[in-house]
């Protein structure tokens, strides 16, 4: 086994911007991409050298921060957070290199946000310790309210007042909800503890970790988005630069998953039974109303937020169904969405600069036949999103499927329903943006280098994973069957004898 | 003259304890006479050189004086120290070394006198060491008049400018119809327990009078109100957002940090510790009057354009949050105001050294408009700023983060958890105003929609002109780039900060 230092592999991209903020612009993007390559090999170390049968957690940094307040500066990797921080090492990649090599306006203040935005991402996903986890999430919205409010388009300002707003309110809540969770856990006030491992073996009263539950998951839901928190979506998908909306969508929306996964099924198992049926209801809705909206957009960029949604809303169900299939899909899916939303918005900035940046389906079109490369790359990640059989989409959402037909059988048969609509949606996009008549005026020529580097690796990882996502699932099983099984106790769904994953 | 003399025995006095105090008074002496000293050397060098001498020599009797434990007399009955008295102190000697850097330039000693003008700061941070070490009400009171009265003064400071003039004279009605309201009190509680000792309130309330007793109460009720005025906690803060932007803006960020720790240092002192038995009776009071501070003065923020404005309405909201610590009566409750008075002194200092900056240079006066673009034309000032909005707002890695979620827990702890949740409400609202701020600076290259208010003449303030140059006060640059520092260092590393806290925690022994 490695010994890999997290704090290095969190800090690296920030200490590279705060390098690169003293040097010329020229020399300094170079640090700064450098600086993301790093994390991304230390990412694919770490994937080659995980243990799967490795009991908790690996690589583990355990310092005390800050004493008075039993806050540890805890950091660790599980199957449950391997694969999202390699899919955050990974698309940081394209996205600061996308915005490094195009002028941008202030170009080391764009890289230095861009670079704090993944410190602050890695962080979140590595923190074994509640309240380095509130710092982390909570961080991470300052580069984007700066990403967005500085260097996007249109109603840009109120976009990003909307976003920062929206996720911060949440935020807050949160961050009540924590401080709550701690002190109320601690056995005595000498004993105030927020490290994951210890709240888990503390135990709360149900009404206490009710109303704790609602605080997590009115911030979860937020970031997410789930239907009724998505007010803040549309604007800011409108106005984010592409580099930025890439990691934005790909791996933002992941942590408020995560945080369900990690900190509330096993925190608050009762709780989480509680709510199952509203968590469940809002999930089904969520998958119904972002697929239907999907299908009615016709800005491109609209097309993949409405349908983020609805595969976020896949995702909250296999982890809300409680089951260990289920979360075994959840995660499967938190990382192929983001492995295929990244390349279908590097496709959609290529073919509207094409139109001169038209946002609109109408206006894109009949670029197949001439650039067939991108052509096929597009099919590839199209297909991946509507989840054919073969890519990695299918076996998460066979398995987030198969874990909610065990007891919520309805719940289950209305999300079908979803996936049938996500075929529509997408084949819909994937027609009006490529293939239709060309618009007057577009030039069509093939991808470029640039676009290539961004496109085609996320491509080939997509369908490597497709035909092997045993990969994912051997290293993520047993991290998650343990975080799903308290509550999955309380909701009798438990079946310790039963083989995982159905599809193999 | 034998008998006389036995009957009157002068107090013990602790001359080591004492030695801040004289730091200060005797700076103030030495700084009007030498201002008095003719030549632009003089005036602009020597005279804040020699405030600035005294501070530090008061910040450094304080270190040695430095012991955690109980506290001990320096003169006996009227003044004491123990760990709260002496970081408290700090935090005065420390507004009061960023007060003078943003004074050097300033209209304010221009037109009041550069020796008149820090003797006065001077005299106004031994009135708030003497309040912050108070035992009992007679030496409490007079630790109020001494740190308000120059205050008054310096409020009206610029003396041709009819603002300054109105806030002085506002700051001087209103603080003393509070000195009068909080005297009643003090005789009242007097009265009630017939000492005028904290400590021996403390014992007459535990032994001989009942907490039922009228007359106490009505007494604490005064007194609380009072206290208030000089906290600006609603509904006793109307005058702040006047006073505040009428008032030279160094002395405005002195008033809002230093009066508001001097404020909360007896605020605890007095309901921690005198009346800590009677704490069923006061607590849930508190606690309704710092929920509405925090909704009145998170709502009242975001209707501003003038910067200080405000921040005068967001120290109303972060009066309240303060609040929370007194209330929940605990040690864990004085370790965290103590924490967020320091965290609150170098957000805000920062941020108004940054207005300071502007409105000598800018048009627009303390107007958000000032602020237009600064990231782009002067990152040195944007990046302070930018922070100490941040850390008020509450954003982790900053200092105002870890004072919230000290304050949270200690309101958690102490079985408020709908305080602390008041405290999470009231800073959502907040960020409204504080991102503004932020995209003003930093997105400002296109057109930002402001609120719609009716369109308003800014005069320009402090010695605004159009040649002057932002470059040529490197003293106020560096007091907002040092005090966005601190904030972030001890957002990021704030274990030592933590343990002066926590030697804090432990100066009423009585606390749990």
């Amino acid at each position: 086994m490695l010994t890999i230092h997290l704090s290095i592999v969190v800090f690296l991209p920030l200490a590279t911007a705060l390098i690169a903020a003293l040097l010329p612009a020229r020399i300094g993007r170079w640090i700064v991409i450098a600086g993301t390559v790093a994390v991304l090999g230390f990412a694919v170390a770490m994937l080659a050298d995980y243990d799967s049968s490795a009991e908790g957690l690996s690589y583990v940094t355990d310092d005390v921060w800050i004493s008075e307040l039993g806050v540890r500066y805890q950091l660790g990797v599980d199957g449950l957070n391997l694969f999202l921080i390699a899919l955050t090492a990974l698309l940081w990649v394209p996205a600061t290199v996308w915005g490094a090599l195009r002028s941008v306006e202030s170009p080391r203040l764009f890289l230095f946000h861009l670079a704090l935005g993944e410190t602050a991402v890695l962080g979140a996903f590595c923190a074994q310790d509640l309240a380095l986890f509130v710092v982390f999430f909570d961080v991470m919205l300052v580069p984007f309210y700066f990403l967005i409010g500085s260097w996007g388009s249109g109603d840009r300002v109120r976009a990003t007042t909307r976003f920062v707003i929206y996720t911060l309110v949440g935020s807050l809540l949160m961050l009540a909800g924590a401080i709550a969770l701690g002190v109320l856990a601690a056995p005595s006030a000498g004993e105030l503890s927020f490290s994951f491992a210890d709240l888990e073996q503390r135990t709360l009263g149900e009404g206490t970790q009710q109303w704790i539950f609602l605080l997590f998951t009115a911030a979860f839901l937020v970031k997410a988005p789930l239907f009724p928190f998505h007010g803040w979506v549309v604007d800011t998908y409108r106005s984010t630069p592409i580099p930025v909306l890439v990691v934005f969508s790909a791996v933002l929306s992941k942590v408020g998953a995560y945080g369900f996964l990690r900190i509330v099924l096993p925190i608050l198992p009762d709780a989480s039974e509680y709510f199952q049926d509203l968590m469940l209801v809002l999930a089904v809705v969520s998958i119904l109303y972002g697929s239907m909206l999907a299908f009615s957009q016709d800005e491109a960029r609209l097309v993949l937020a409405y349908s983020s949604i609805a595969q976020l809303g896949f995702i909250v169900l296999g982890i809300f169904s409680l089951s260990e299939q289920g979360a075994q899909g959840a995660v499967m899916q938190m990382v192929s969405h983001g492995l295929v939303v990244a390349p279908l918005l590097f496709i959609i900035a290529l073919l509207s600069a094409r139109t001169g940046g038209a946002p609109s389906l109408e206006r894109m079109g009949g670029l197949a036949l001439r650039a067939p490369v991108l052509a096929a790359l597009f099919l590839v990640a199209t297909l991946a999103m509507l989840a054919m059989p073969g890519t990695p989409n299918f076996a998460a959402e066979i398995l987030i499927l198969f874990g909610t037909f065990e007891d919520k059988l309805v719940y289950g048969l209305v999300a079908s329903v979803g996936v049938v609509l996500a075929a529509v949606y997408m084949i819909r996009f994937l027609q009006r943006s490529m293939h239709n008549r060309a618009p007057a005026g577009a030039e069509s020529a093939e991808v470029g280098g640039l676009g290539l580097f961004a496109i085609a690796p996320l491509v080939a990882v997509v369908v490597a994973l497709g035909i092997y996502p045993q990969f994912v699932l051997e290293r993520t099983e047993r991290a998650t069957v343990s975080k799903v099984a308290p509550a999955a106790q309380v909701a009798g769904t438990a079946e310790p004898e039963r083989e995982v994953s159905a599809i193999r | 003259m034998s008998v006389l003399l036995a009957q009157v025995q002068a107090p013990e006095i602790d001359y080591q304890g004492l030695a801040p105090l004289f730091a200060t008074i005797g700076g103030s002496i030495v700084v009007v006479l030498v201002g008095l000293l003719r030549g632009s050397f003089v005036q602009r060098v020597l005279v804040p050189a020699l405030a600035a001498a005294s501070l530090l020599c008061a910040i450094g009797f304080t270190m040695a004086n430095w012991e955690p434990g109980d506290s001990r007399p320096i003169i006996e009955g009227a003044l004491g120290i123990d760990t709260l008295a002496l970081f408290i102190s700090m935090l005065f000697y420390l507004a009061g070394l960023a007060t003078v850097a943003l004074c050097v330039r300033s209209e304010l000693v221009r037109e009041a006198g550069h020796g008149e003008a820090m003797a006065l700061l001077l005299g106004s941070v031994t009135g708030m060491v003497v309040l912050a070490g108070a035992e009992n009400l007679v030496a409490l009171f007079i630790g109020i008049e001494l740190l308000s009265i120059p205050l008054y003064v310096l409020c009206a400071g610029e003396i041709r400018r009819a603002r300054s003039l109105e806030s002085g004279l506002k700051y001087l009605v209103i603080g003393s119809v509070g000195a009068a309201v909080l005297l009643y009190g003090l005789a009242l509680i007097y009265g009630a327990t017939g000492s005028t000792d904290f400590a021996l309130i403390s014992e007459a309330i535990g032994t001989s009078i009942g907490i039922g007793d009228p007359l106490l109460l009505t007494g604490v009720a005064l007194t609380a109100t009072g206290l208030a005025f000089k906290a600006s906690v609603a509904p006793f803060h109307q005058w702040t957002p006047d006073v505040y932007e009428g008032a030279p803006t160094p002395i405005t960020s002195f008033m809002a940090v230093a009066t508001k720790a001097a404020a909360f240092a007896v605020l605890l002192r007095l309901f921690d510790y005198a009346l800590a038995d009677l704490q069923t009776l006061w607590a849930p009071a508190l606690a309704a009057l710092a929920t509405v501070t925090i909704v009145i003065g998170n709502v009242g923020a975001i209707a501003q354009r003038s910067l200080k404005r405000m921040l005068a309405w967001s120290g109303v909201a972060q009066a309240g949050y303060l609040l929370a610590g007194v209330v929940v009566g605990t040690s864990l409750g004085l370790q965290a105001t103590a924490f967020y008075l320091a965290a609150y002194l170098f957000m805000n200092v920062a941020a108004f050294a940054v207005v300071v900056a502007r409105e000598r240079v800018s048009e627009h006066g303390d107007d958000l408009d000032s602020l237009r673009d600064l990231g782009r034309t002067s990152p040195a000032l944007a990046w302070p700023m930018t922070i100490a909005m941040l850390s008020l707002a509450g954003i982790p890695a900053t200092a105002g983060f870890i004072g919230k979620f000290y304050l949270i827990g200690a309101a958690v702890a102490g079985d408020y958890a709908w305080l602390g949740i008041a405290i999470v409400v009231g800073s959502m609202i907040s960020l409204v105003y504080y991102l503004r701020v932020l995209a003003v600076m930093w997105m400002g290259r296109f057109e930002i929609t402001l609120p719609s208010l009716p369109p308003r003449s800014v005069m320009p303030v402090a010695g605004q002109s159009p040649e002057a140059d932002a470059r040529a006060q490197p003293e106020v640059a560096a007091v907002a780039i040092l005090a966005a520092a601190a904030t972030i260092v001890f957002g990021i590393v704030p274990s030592p900060l933590f343990d002066l806290a926590r030697d804090v925690g432990q100066s009423f022994s009585a606390l749990l």
